[in-house]
């Protein structure tokens, strides 16, 4: 494998070089501690790379909050009256620095759905496929990450262009594809590593993996019912405390479900798609008026069941969750995900 | 406060075995450090995993909200005058529940400790650890925000007592709202707009609201739809002003909303210009006693504003 040393002291240049052919983005520190998230650098911006999770997952940069889908104008004389087009949209190539391990993982879950034989969204679809991925391990992982239980891991290479280990002094770049290839050369890292790189690597992913101490185990769901799991008389108890607020569904990097909009001001009218979360009963309320699911309880079971269960069932690939923790992180009330996921293993 | 939760246990199984109540509302220990979940316990046997200290800062009076059974509730100072503005508001009866009141020393702000091993102590102390490192800090500079400032530790209405009363401090509560108060139009502007930059409109702080109850609301209403659910700013602001002023004259600064905000949004900046407000204008604390209207819902011939007379 090969393997490109980048001293820190050449990293801001090498950085800077590379926005000539590429739209860079990293994590970016925002108003406080929590408001942490990846977006553009400008000029002479670095990624913050000491942010071990951002608080809102990269999955922005592929599916945005908001995204316009269509626009029309009702001006009958102007062309294109009445019919809806899809606006204009930068898909030129785009590096996404810094991404964690984990949060690679959670695209290729995410693309699962959005990416099928039958159907290719093209939005999410052209915007990932501009995306070349400059990953950054994760050397010590903190309690919340349990990436290891769930297919992926501090140095899971997987979906990833090319991996990027921190030595203090310089960063690794284990190189994986193509594209990585092609950002190094534009960034002007060229500088081959020495022979012991790769075992250096090793001993940091045994490291780092031997860190993480937290688990999930989802072997049991597999063979359960639907209906028993759905059934099962925990539900309430564990929904208890849930607010309903929607935090873990917006902070996770696999939750992709959507609401679309239409507005309109005068004859200009767009049509646009936004996040939205199965916390919330308009989520599922009919033009009718009924819910079918009209309480907390329900809305709660609704999110662990995707996840944990239609997904493995679907799909056959494990769970929909890649164990960045965010979600518990985040939760006002402390609901968390690994011990659902014990109790509907039990 | 050390000493509270065997008391809460005994409160708690004494109403519990005497049928006095059909739950008790309260915490348990959370999964990940400073972190205790509301729970409901309805057997006596199940009382052991009832905790107290200074992570409990959610407010417990929002899962009464709309509940048929009898209910056992701890109660803070914010706890109990959100049971009472819910009582006023019919969103639960009286007789319905049992509160077991409990004086607060003030929460601690997660935001505010790095740590992840907190310990607390006698004296109004807290252990944090962190490695090989320990400390012990004062409780006082831990706290969260709005209980620094809090006037009503004490429980208002309670039917059960746990340890003894604490005292009131005497302090400006709107200080902060004066700093903002005091800036030019722009600079305002600016402060408000800096504030609800991170907001991704998750309606976290409306959910962690216990005055938060509409069947729907406003934001979620779509014949007609009050408010674009897109990214502009406008409707950003939209949603965080007029929630602060459906508030207005109920907020008891409980600090749910900023507790839960993902984002760290100091959403209190606008509920606590209203406090001070209802305050200044009609000498009004929401939630003190069961026989006042909200000031909002109210008319008194000597209102302050003429428009009314």
């Amino acid at each position: 494998m090969k393997i490109i040393k980048i001293p820190k002291k050449d990293w801001k240049a090498g950085l800077e070089r590379s926005k000539k052919s590429f739209r860079v983005y990293g994590p970016i520190q925002g108003n406080n501690k929590e408001h942490s998230y990846f977006g553009e650098l400008e000029q002479g911006v670095e990624p913050d790379m000491s942010i071990e999770r951002t608080g809102l997952s990269p999955k922005a940069i592929v599916f945005p909050r908001s995204e316009v889908m269509f626009e029309y104008t009702t001006d009958t004389a102007q062309e294109g009256c009445n019919i809806m087009q899809p606006p204009e949209k930068n898909y030129s190539p785009l590096a996404v620095v810094g991404i964690r391990p984990y949060d690679v993982a959670a695209m290729l879950l995410v693309k699962k759905n959005f990416d099928t034989s039958d159907y290719r969204d093209p939005y999410w679809c052209d915007a990932f496929d501009a995306c070349t991925f400059i990953g950054l391990a994760v050397n010590q992982p903190d309690s919340l990450d349990f990436s290891t239980s769930t297919k992926t891991g501090p140095f899971d290479t997987k979906g990833l262009d090319i991996l990027l280990v921190d030595l203090d002094e310089y960063y690794l770049a284990q190189v994986l594809s193509t594209k990585g290839t092609t950002y190094l050369e534009a960034a002007g890292f060229n500088q081959e590593a020495e022979a012991d790189a790769e075992k250096q690597i090793e001993a940091m992913q045994k490291s780092a993996e031997d860190g993480i101490k937290s688990q999930v185990d989802f072997e049991k769901i597999k063979s359960k019912t639907i209906m028993e799991l759905y059934e099962a008389d925990f539900w309430e108890d564990a929904a208890f405390a849930c607010i309903n607020c929607g935090t873990c569904t917006y902070v996770c990097p696999t939750c992709w479900c959507f609401d679309i909009q239409d507005e309109k001001c005068g004859k200009q009218g767009k049509r646009f798609k936004n996040w939205d979360s199965c916390m919330f009963p308009l989520f599922t309320v009919h033009t009718t008026g009924h819910n079918p699911r009209a309480a907390k309880v329900q809305r709660v079971r609704q999110r662990f069941m995707h996840k944990l269960k239609y997904f493995m069932d679907k799909y056959d690939d494990g769970i929909m969750c890649v164990g960045c923790g965010r979600c518990i992180q985040a939760c006002p009330v402390n609901l968390d995900i690994r011990s659902i996921c014990e109790k509907m293993n039990a | 406060m050390l000493g509270y939760i065997d008391q809460i246990k005994t409160i708690s199984a004494k109403l519990l075995t005497q049928g006095k109540v059909d739950m008790v509302i309260g915490f348990r220990q959370g999964s990940v450090p400073m972190m205790n979940v509301p729970c409901m316990v309805k057997n006596p046997a199940d009382l052991d995993k009832l905790v107290w200290d200074g992570h409990c800062g959610i407010n417990l009076a929002n899962y009464v909200i709309d509940r048929k059974e009898k209910i056992g509730i701890v109660a803070k100072g914010c706890d109990s005058r959100n049971l009472v503005n819910l009582m006023i508001e019919n969103k639960i009866k009286r007789e319905q529940l049992v509160i077991i009141g409990v004086p607060c020393k003030g929460m601690l702000d997660y935001r505010k400790i790095e740590s992840n091993i907190v310990e607390e102590k006698e004296n109004a102390q807290v252990l944090v650890k962190s490695g090989d490192h320990e400390e012990l800090l004062e409780r006082a500079a831990l706290l969260q925000d709005n209980c620094s400032i809090c006037i009503h530790h004490n429980p208002v209405i309670y039917d059960e007592l746990v340890g003894t009363l604490v005292e009131e401090q005497e302090l400006d509560r709107y200080a902060q709202v004066k700093k903002v108060e005091a800036l030019s139009i722009a600079d305002k502007w600016d402060y408000f707009e800096t504030l609800l930059n991170p907001c991704i409109r998750c309606y976290a702080c409306r959910n962690a609201c216990p005055l938060c109850f509409c069947p729907t609301c406003f934001v979620d209403e779509d014949k007609p739809q009050w408010v674009g659910k897109g990214e502009d700013p406008t409707d950003a602001r939209t949603f965080h002003f007029l929630r602060a002023y459906h508030c207005a004259g109920r907020c008891t600064d409980c600090g749910a909303c900023v507790r839960a905000c993902p984002m760290g949004i100091d959403v209190r900046a606008f509920t606590l210009k209203l406090e001070k407000d209802c305050f200044e204008l009609w000498g009004w604390e929401s939630g003190l006693s069961l026989d006042q209207r909200p000031a909002l819902d109210v008319f008194k011939p000597d209102d302050p504003q003429d428009f009314i007379k």
